[in-house]
């Protein structure tokens, strides 16, 4: 008899079409199941019914049998003798799952009193041991303290601990690693794996990511608008999937060998920005009198060509998001220059020039938020040229419109609607249209496909490619996202706590990466493949605060390389033949 | 946000919106009743009549509402002192519309010394004790129709300025006002084309449930014998006048009393349905 098994569910709300529409499937005892989809698919729905979680006003009806025993619509008593003892569930956002006046070993004591799962005596000791068990380092200290003390992949590790301290058969994670740095998410990922050996536990993982399931799960669910389009094992779905919906994710997930097409570079040809040793610091709030400053950018000098992409990678904190910021003018630089096309760039945005000001372009991260919700799309897309010309265009405002929005791929009917009635994709397209309209040399975009699913992902980004052909635009293209780096950049400049570790070549950087840091990122990357799967990195632990850097170099406490020298001198940036590396030991290392 | 709660969230919003239809249809059925109404009536609200003095509400001489201690019919009366009392509330409202989100968007979005400098000239308005202010204003000058709506404004935008000013310092960290930045849309074209239309909803929230607060300090004001002067009237002096008549004629307060009791919960409700409506947390329910 299958551990769990979900037949002919179907979820809907009053007044809309169903969110989950006849799913069918089963987990055995001890297998892992992965369910994918893009969202708004009824991926978590779906975990919400299995738990009995989903909220008051929704219909559910099928069945969903546990262990024999139906517990869809089950009262709360009886949910209760299964959640945590029977199954448990695992949530994307670890801050928001725990409760931030409690202190982590009370949190996790609460649910052995709660479920008596222990005798009393026994409630301290099984917590510490879980708390081990999940890999937080320093436990006794870890024990008594609070959730925001922890970092992110710490506080995941307590939800991990807190959902398998019942010893539950079943353990759903609902994208439990999207919110984590992708160095953190493999060792998420790994500890999962590592769990489940141990304790046997059968797995539900949830997410977007197909790179996620591809080392992880056996067998794979594809949903698509609540209805399961194919159920088959892991690697039948990478090789041969059946449903044409599983096909395009698949191909939208391998497209990570995609390169763009050679950059033709003249040697004379002067580059459209230069900035030389940048630095960008923030005044700490509530250390007024000791003036302590958090440096976000340090001693950063970076070119970029015509139509060249540079991507700029790293992960929370460290300072991608402030150096784009800071070329753009939003945040002040409080050292070094930038040059732009010739010209000297210099202060906030609003001393700049206005030629400055319209070759130099931002696409922001979040398409709805970037764009004012009292203005119509047309309005959006033509204010540039009503604040740089206004006479030309009370004329033909309406065709440029036209035009703009088709230049994007949109429809001109858009026009009339206001951003809220626009999905993340149309919006984003929205936004770039209006960066594009004043026709800018050169293009930044900050995480600009990181909210968006697989598939509009790839659309934005040959949007972005096909632009750069056709105009000879630069791009500095942030992100955290490597798979997406190689789509789009022809070079990447790797960033670690405010420092660059390496700017090189994208296909030297994948394929021999020199500094150790850019190594264990492309170690962390999830490959949709099966037959690779994941490193485990549970050496590497978590970055630092950026409030505290590391003397030396920044990398040095987490790097398996690392000498006495590397905790003592700053390292220099290098050259090499296609890269330069601010590593002690990189003419040494072969990684 | 899921399909479901949508749907949930737009019927509620419609059983809300119905106190907001009920509320705005009674405040404009006033509005439209008492500058038509004296047009109507076969009296005047000046013409006093001895004999009449006192007289009970009668339809016989049209007299519907009675008339008061020196015979004047008091149905014109309560409509006139209705006029004015909605006017103090568009007067109030209009004030701390233009003062109130101008200076608060201004200190908000430039930030910094300037906005520390502009706050703390509120907050020292905020200090002076504005109705002893209005009773010294009302001694030392000639009592004046104007001098009672330049108070009661002065009193209501400060409120209606740091209101603003708070939504104005979320608003501008938001990534459109960065958008707008970098297009080189100047300061004052993001203030007014940007912030303020955003800042719409909790403005006309906070309007309508100030206004309750600017009819009543008038009424304070006329009650007081401090306001209007005769024989201009308002519902607050009416509600004077008909307290020093309340055991021969309770007709005398009992109406304009009842009269401004609906004025100020009809403008509550609105303000509560309207609050209701804009407010994005309700979506949570």
């Amino acid at each position: 008899m299958s551990l769990l098994k979900v037949s002919g569910l179907n979820i809907n709300y009053p007044g809309s079409p169903p969110v989950i529409n006849r799913l069918s499937f089963t987990i055995e005892k001890g297998e892992a199941v992965g369910l994918v989809g893009e969202s708004g698919s009824g991926k978590t729905q779906t975990a919400l019914a299995i738990m009995g979680l989903l909220p008051r006003n929704a219909c559910a009806a099928g069945e969903v049998v546990f262990d024999g025993v139906n517990i869809l619509g089950a009262p709360e008593c009886t949910l209760n003798q299964y959640r945590t003892r029977r199954m448990s569930i695992v949530f994307q956002d670890p801050m928001s799952a725990l409760n931030p006046y409690v202190r982590i070993g009370d949190q996790l004591k609460r649910i052995l009193i709660e479920h008596e799962l222990v005798g009393e005596d026994e409630v301290e000791s099984r917590s510490l041991e879980m708390l081990q068990l999940v890999g937080l380092p320093d436990v006794e200290r870890q024990y008594r303290s609070y959730p925001h003390q922890l970092s992110g992949g710490m506080r995941q590790r307590v939800m991990i601990a807190a959902a398998l301290i019942g010893r539950p058969e079943l353990l759903i994670a609902d994208e439990p690693t999207t919110a984590l740095d992708v160095t953190v998410q493999a060792q998420i990922l790994g500890l999962l794996r590592q769990l489940r050996d141990t304790l046997d536990t059968a797995l539900l993982l949830i997410t977007h990511d197909l790179g996620v399931v591809a080392g992880n799960c056996e067998r794979m669910l594809v949903l698509k608008d609540g209805e399961l389009v194919e159920s088959a094992p892991t690697r039948q779905i990478f090789t041969s999937p059946a449903h044409p919906d599983t096909k395009a994710m698949v191909t939208a997930a391998k497209r990570s060998d995609l390169l763009p097409c050679a950059l033709k570079r003249s040697a004379d040809e002067r580059p459209t920005l230069e900035i030389d040793s940048l630095a960008v610091s923030y005044a700490v709030p509530g250390e007024r009198r000791s003036r302590r400053k958090l440096d976000a950018v340090r001693q950063l000098s970076m070119t970029v060509a015509p139509g060249e992409t540079v991507a700029v990678v790293g992960e929370s904190g460290s300072g991608k998001t402030s150096l784009a910021r800071a070329i753009v003018g939003l945040i002040p630089a409080q050292a070094g220059s930038m040059v732009l096309l010739g010209k000297p760039l210099k202060g906030l945005v609003e001393s700049r020039s206005n030629a400055s000001r319209r070759d130099l372009q931002m696409v922001f991260q979040d398409p709805v938020g970037s764009l004012n919700p009292a203005m119509r799309i047309e309005d959006i897309i033509i204010e540039p040229l009503t604040v740089h010309e206004p006479d030309r265009i009370k004329v033909n405002k309406k065709e440029r419109v036209a035009a703009m929005l088709q230049r994007v791929g949109l429809s001109e009917a858009l026009s009339r609607r206001y951003p809220h009635e626009l999905s993340g994709g149309q919006a984003q397209r929205v936004a770039i249209a209006r960066a594009l309209v004043l026709k800018p040399k050169i293009l930044i975009c900050d995480e600009a496909v990181a909210a968006l699913d697989g598939s509009v992902r790839e659309d934005i980004l040959e949007l972005l490619r096909t632009e750069q052909q056709q105009s000879g635009l630069s791009l500095i293209f942030i992100t955290h996202d490597l798979a997406t780096v190689r789509q789009i950049s022809h070079r990447v400049l790797v960033m670690y706590l405010g420092r660059v570790c390496e700017l090189s070549d994208t296909e030297s950087l994948f394929m021999r990466p020199k500094h150790p840091y850019t190594k264990a990122l492309l170690d962390a990357m999830p490959i949709a493949d099966p037959d690779i799967g994941i490193v485990v990195l549970s050496e590497l632990g978590e970055a630092p605060s950026m409030m505290r850097p590391p003397a030396g170099c920044v990398f040095h406490p987490r790097c398996t390389y690392s000498v006495s020298r590397c905790g003592e001198v700053v390292p220099e940036l290098q050259d090499f033949e296609m890269t330069s590396v601010a590593c002690h030991r990189a003419a040494e290392l072969d990684l | 946000m899921s399909a479901g709660i949508v749907v949930s969230r737009v019927t509620t919003e419609m059983r809300r919106s119905r106190a907001v239809t009920i509320s705005g249809g009674i405040l404009i059925a006033i509005a439209v009743f008492a500058i038509i109404g004296p047009f109507i009536s076969p009296h005047s609200y000046l013409t006093t009549d001895f004999d009449g003095r006192l007289a009970e509400p009668t339809l016989e001489s049209f007299h519907l509402f009675g008339t008061d201690d020196l015979g004047r019919d008091l149905f014109v009366r309560t409509l006139l002192g209705g006029q004015v009392t909605l006017l103090v509330a568009i007067v109030a409202s209009v004030v701390s519309l233009v003062i109130g989100v101008a200076y608060g968007a201004v200190a908000g979005y430039v930030g910094g010394r300037i906005d520390a400098l502009m706050m703390r000239a509120v907050d020292a308005l905020y200090a002076l004790p504005f109705i002893f202010l209005v009773i010294l204003l009302m001694v030392a000058f000639e009592r004046n129709f104007l001098l009672i709506f330049v108070a009661i404004g002065a009193i209501n935008w400060l409120d209606m300025a740091r209101i603003v000013r708070g939504q104005t310092i979320s608003l501008k960290q938001r990534e459109f006002v960065d958008a707008a930045k970098l297009i080189g849309v100047p300061s004052w074209r993001i203030i007014f084309r940007h912030i303020t239309p955003n800042l719409l909803g909790v403005v006309i929230v906070y309007i309508t449930l100030t206004i309750p607060q600017a009819i009543l300090v008038e009424s304070f004001l006329s009650f007081l014998g401090l306001g209007i002067q005769e024989p201009q009237t308002s519902l607050g002096a009416l509600v004077n006048g008909g307290v020093s008549q309340m055991e021969q004629a309770p007709w005398m307060l009992l109406i304009p009393a009842g009269l401004l009791a609906v004025i100020l919960l009809c403008f509550n409700f609105l303000g509560d349905g309207l609050r209701d409506v804009f407010d994005p947390r309700q979506e949570s329910r």
